[in-house]
């Protein structure tokens, strides 16, 4: 039931009525509505259980095992949050002058700081405002530079097939045409068909390692020869930075332009699809594209001084991504985590993420499910591939991960990476306990056992979550995207998974579509 | 280590399943000559010490009472709002693409569609986008995409939307070979005049862009403007305040048809300032366009049972299925933001968010007429105001800033810089969170630094 049912007419919330104490009213009345907009009319109390209720509706890190491969769903420290929201960071105003902003453009100095060194990079501008514009910064950087130079032939961005879609679709924006390049069966780049791949049309290559076939890409020096002796650069996608963080750095691998998801490895959270950040560092070349504001700090007497960075000092930049700054409140989460694991705790994730990933492959190889890549070692997520099952039970990877929903696990990544048939991509994190991954193991097991036993019972699955399979035909054919009145007579009362009786698939019937 | 669960007993049982004798060992597949040196990075501190330092420095930055404005707006939040956001199961949650385990979050995401479009008056909306500026960029990318009509990939730009907003357009669409013309704002009243679309022939502009606020707080004639941009055959993109809209005309009523894409900077519901974001920018658009609008969208429908439920829809426009030829590179939204902006509007309430309109409007007269009776100061421009508006400063507005925010007061934004013609001029808003105590002290302390 959505909340415009619950709104009773004329019913408001007293307490969040401002006090129009002058009652002044100057503007003329063509511009002033007719009516009121259509919006909740509800108490306090109705408000806040709604809503309430509707959040038990959701797995989320805080409840459930969460491991969506490619997404790093890690723990979010509570500190962070309650820190960030501060006063004196939650009141500030983005324009307030620069003397009632030393304290968060401290901060993000030092974030700028910390990023550098942990990428390899020369400099780091915090302003995207979500991984994808930190890619869309990074490819746009090396547009800017290619044209500076005059070299405007340039006009193709290589992407591994395995690449996550923002990559071509952010190479696209930004002007490019894209072109593939095919993964061998090791799960590397296949450097034959990149060798032969570029050439003077090449701007650069975007690559994520670990790729999103959950190995490391061995021959990545030898793939940035190649690059960068046909002129173009190279692009760091860090989504997968978890797995090697404190190891291995991209300035190092020879990438010149690198973005972060400070959502995924520096634990900030993911707040069910935003917001996030996604700094980008670049190294010598590109330095002065970086998109702005940046912090600068400079020494004066008695201290420092920390102010923006403008297009008038940075005439190169390419420029504002966001009315703002960026995601700050998001940065300063960031900036707490990384300075309560430091050093040797960042090097502690990767080793546990990667622990942690390498033996729920082996717990779930040992049980007989087949992984993607048995011969490598896995990085901090992996694949498993449900094709033998999907043959033998007509049980899918979709299947699997319905039925995962049922014994209190959110499903992994499914069909993703799409080179591999019926695959479902792991990624537990350094958070997760030993136990958990063996309940894991546990319940794949038992899907597996209850695929041969039943398997009407797999694919009909969810079956113990507030709905079950929806019909997404449906919803694309017959667009409802704004509410205009009721669709079912629907089910009230809350949700709380795990605790009520298990309902069938085939459910009955409480109303029909209006 | 924080965070990392594991004992030492159960290091050695998953290294002997794994049959390593080392963690070391797993990396071993990453050349020696990759391998980097120790990080050099500050000293580990624990929650204690953390909340220590970023207490002090958030200390440093308190005390201001805000008159800023341009584009950021310092609303009271109600408590529920971010108790109820910040709930583990909305913060840790992910993009809902098990819809099942996710109906909370996808939920939420349908009410607050249905709350814009409502708002706006115009037919869908989507899950949000980054924010106002980025959303005015995928915006004229949306329109472009939209209007096949049109002869040439031509927006119209009124320099009466936000400077900012402005560059971060052309940033974002520069690649994409679209010209932008920029429209001047007629000198005295401070607004775009309609006769300046009559210098356009029809089917030479894809899409006319303009602010209701606009920049310096005036409003646009937006019935004339959306009327003749119609007639020239292009679409309307209005980027509108969401607070206003408690009061002002919906933009899906402007002209004999309305605009056409409205998006905009979603910060004043239930977003707190935090320096920058984040904020989340939202967008609605008339039903015929839907299939071109970027970013997540929610739709409802029904399960096998015939239970109402929620699912990520039309997704044959984003980067996962269409990859390079998605209508945006989006992933993520907004989410968080959009479940504390869809908790403040619940709380509101139409009534509620018409009364807080109302009260900015009411203090912006107030702080208009305290800070006019200065002498050298006056408004620039002779069109009516929401909550914010244009001065002239007769101090160099530079200095009158700094030398304000040490006597704690956050007097507004320089409009010199991106309108030189405009001289010394002071661009400064109030909310409903403004008292007569505060705008009493801001004439003041002005009456001061002028000299009276």
């Amino acid at each position: 039931m959505v909340i415009f049912e619950k709104s009773s007419r004329g019913r408001m919330t007293g307490s969040q009525q401002a006090v129009v104490e002058s009652g002044r009213m100057e503007i003329p009345g063509r511009f002033l509505r007719e009516s009121a907009p259509l919006l909740p009319e509800v108490s306090e109390l109705e408000a806040v259980r709604h809503f309430t209720r509707l959040s038990q509706r959701n797995f989320s890190v805080d409840t459930h095992f969460y491991p969506l491969g490619s997404c790093t769903m890690k723990y979010n420290p509570r500190v962070c949050h309650t820190l960030a929201l501060l006063p004196g960071f939650s009141g500030r105003h983005p324009r307030a002058p620069a003397s009632h902003g030393q304290g968060v453009m401290g901060l993000l100095f030092g974030l700028q700081e910390m990023l550098k060194e942990i990428t390899g990079m020369a400099g780091v501008s915090l302003t995207p405002m979500a991984g994808a514009q930190g890619e869309w910064a990074g490819i746009a950087m090396i547009r800017s530079y290619h044209r500076e130079r005059g070299d405007v032939a340039r006009d193709e961005i290589l992407v591994p097939n395995a690449a996550h879609g923002t990559n071509p679709a952010t190479a696209a924006m930004c002007g490019f045409s894209v072109r593939e390049i095919p993964t061998d069966g090791a799960g590397d780049v296949d450097l034959a068909a990149l060798s032969g791949a570029v050439g003077p049309r090449t701007a650069g290559l975007m690559l994520t390692n670990p790729s999103t076939l959950g190995v490391f890409e061995r021959r990545v020096a030898e793939i940035a020869r190649i690059v960068h002796a046909a002129g173009g650069l190279l692009y760091y996608d860090g989504a997968n930075l978890n797995a090697i963080a404190g190891r291995v750095r991209p300035g190092d691998m020879g990438f010149d332009a690198v973005h972060v998801n400070v959502h995924k490895t520096f634990a900030t959270p993911h707040g069910g699809g935003g917001p996030g950040a996604g700094p980008v560092g670049v190294g010598e070349r590109l330095l002065p594209y970086l998109p702005i504001p940046m912090v600068a700090r400079e020494e004066e007497a008695g201290g420092e001084r920390f102010r923006w960075l403008t297009e008038e000092e940075r005439p190169r930049t390419i420029g504002r991504l966001s009315g703002f700054v960026g995601n700050v409140g998001v940065l300063l989460r960031a900036y707490g985590y990384l300075r309560m694991v430091g050093a040797t705790g960042l090097l502690r994730v990767a080793d546990y993420a990667t622990l942690n990933a390498n033996y729920l492959m082996a717990r779930l190889q040992g049980a007989g499910f087949r992984v993607a890549f048995p011969e490598r070692r896995a990085t901090h997520e992996f694949i498993v591939s449900v094709k033998p099952e999907a043959e033998a039970y007509g049980v899918t990877a979709l299947h699997f991960a319905k039925r995962l929903l049922d014994h209190g696990f959110y499903a992994p990544t499914i069909y993703f990476p799409q080179l591999v048939p019926e695959c479902l991509l792991i990624e537990p994190t350094e958070t997760e306990s030993r136990e958990d991954l063996d309940r894991f193991v546990a319940a794949m097991v038992a899907i597996r056992e209850e695929a041969k036993s039943e398997p009407e019972r797999v694919k009909s699955a969810p079956h113990r979550t507030p709905v079950g399979r929806l019909d997404e035909a449906r919803a694309a054919r017959q667009p409802d995207l704004v509410w205009k009145g009721p669709i079912t007579s629907g089910q009230g009362g809350p949700v709380v998974f795990g605790q009520g009786p298990e309902v069938s698939g085939q459910g009955k019937v409480n109303g029909q579509p209006s | 280590m924080p965070f990392v669960p594991h004992t030492e007993e159960d290091l050695g049982q998953m290294l002997a399943a794994i049959g390593v004798e080392s963690v070391e060992a797993l990396f071993a597949e990453i050349p020696g000559e990759l391998r980097a040196a120790p990080l050099n990075l500050p000293p580990p501190l624990n929650e204690m010490a953390l909340a220590r330092h970023l207490g002090e420095a958030a200390g440093r930055d308190a005390g201001l009472v805000c008159f800023i404005g341009a584009g950021a707006y310092d609303h009271y939040v109600p408590a529920a709002v971010w108790e109820i956001a910040g709930r583990g199961e909305f913060y840790t949650a992910y993009t809902p693409y098990q819809a099942e385990a996710s109906q909370g979050t996808l939920q939420v995401l349908y009410e607050f569609q249905s709350m814009i479009a409502h708002l706006t008056g115009l037919e869908v909306a989507n899950a949000s986008l980054y924010d106002g500026a980025s959303a005015l960029g995928e915006a004229v990318l949306m329109a472009v995409r939209a209007n096949r009509g049109a002869k040439a990939p031509r927006v119209l730009l009124a320099d009466t939307v936000s400077p900012v907003h402005r560059r971060v357009v052309r940033n974002l669409v520069e690649a994409q070979g679209i010209e932008l013309v920029t429209l001047p704002h007629e000198p005295r009243e401070g607004g775009v005049d309609p006769l300046l679309l009559d210098g356009f022939t029809r089917g030479s502009v894809a899409a006319l862009v303009i602010a209701q606020p606009n920049y310096f707080g005036v409003l646009e004639e937006v019935d004339a403007l959306v009327d003749r941009a119609h007639a020239l055959g292009a679409l309307v993109i209005a980027e509108v305040n969401p607070i206003s809209l408690g009061i002002l005309r919906p933009p899906g009523s402007w002209g004999r048809s309305g605009a056409d894409i409205v998006c905009g900077e979603g910060q004043p519901l239930g977003a707190p300032l935090s320096s920058g974001g984040p904020y989340f920018g939202f967008m609605a658009c008339r039903g015929e366009h839907v299939r071109q609008l970027p970013g997540r969208i929610v739709g409802r429908t029904t399960d096998q049972g015939g239970r109402e439920g929620f699912v990520l829809t039309l997704q044959a426009r984003e980067q996962h299925i269409r990859r390079s030829r998605a209508t945006s590179n989006i992933c993520t939204n907004q989410g968080l933001m959009t479940v504390a902006a869809s908790v403040y509007m619940t709380l509101l309430g139409p009534a509620g968010l018409a009364a807080t309109a109302r009260a900015c409007h009411a203090n912006a007269l107030s702080l208009v007429e305290r800070l006019t009776a200065v002498p050298g100061v006056e408004r620039l421009f002779s069109r009516p105001f929401f909550h914010e508006c244009a001065l002239r400063s007769p101090v160099p507005v530079a200095e009158l800033l700094p030398w304000l925010a040490e006597r704690g007061i956050g007097g507004g934004v320089g409009l010199v810089g991106d309108y030189p013609h405009l001289g010394e001029s002071l661009l400064t808003a109030a909310t409903e969170r403004r008292t007569a105590a505060e705008i009493d002290l801001f004439g003041r302390l002005l009456a001061e630094r002028v000299g009276f």
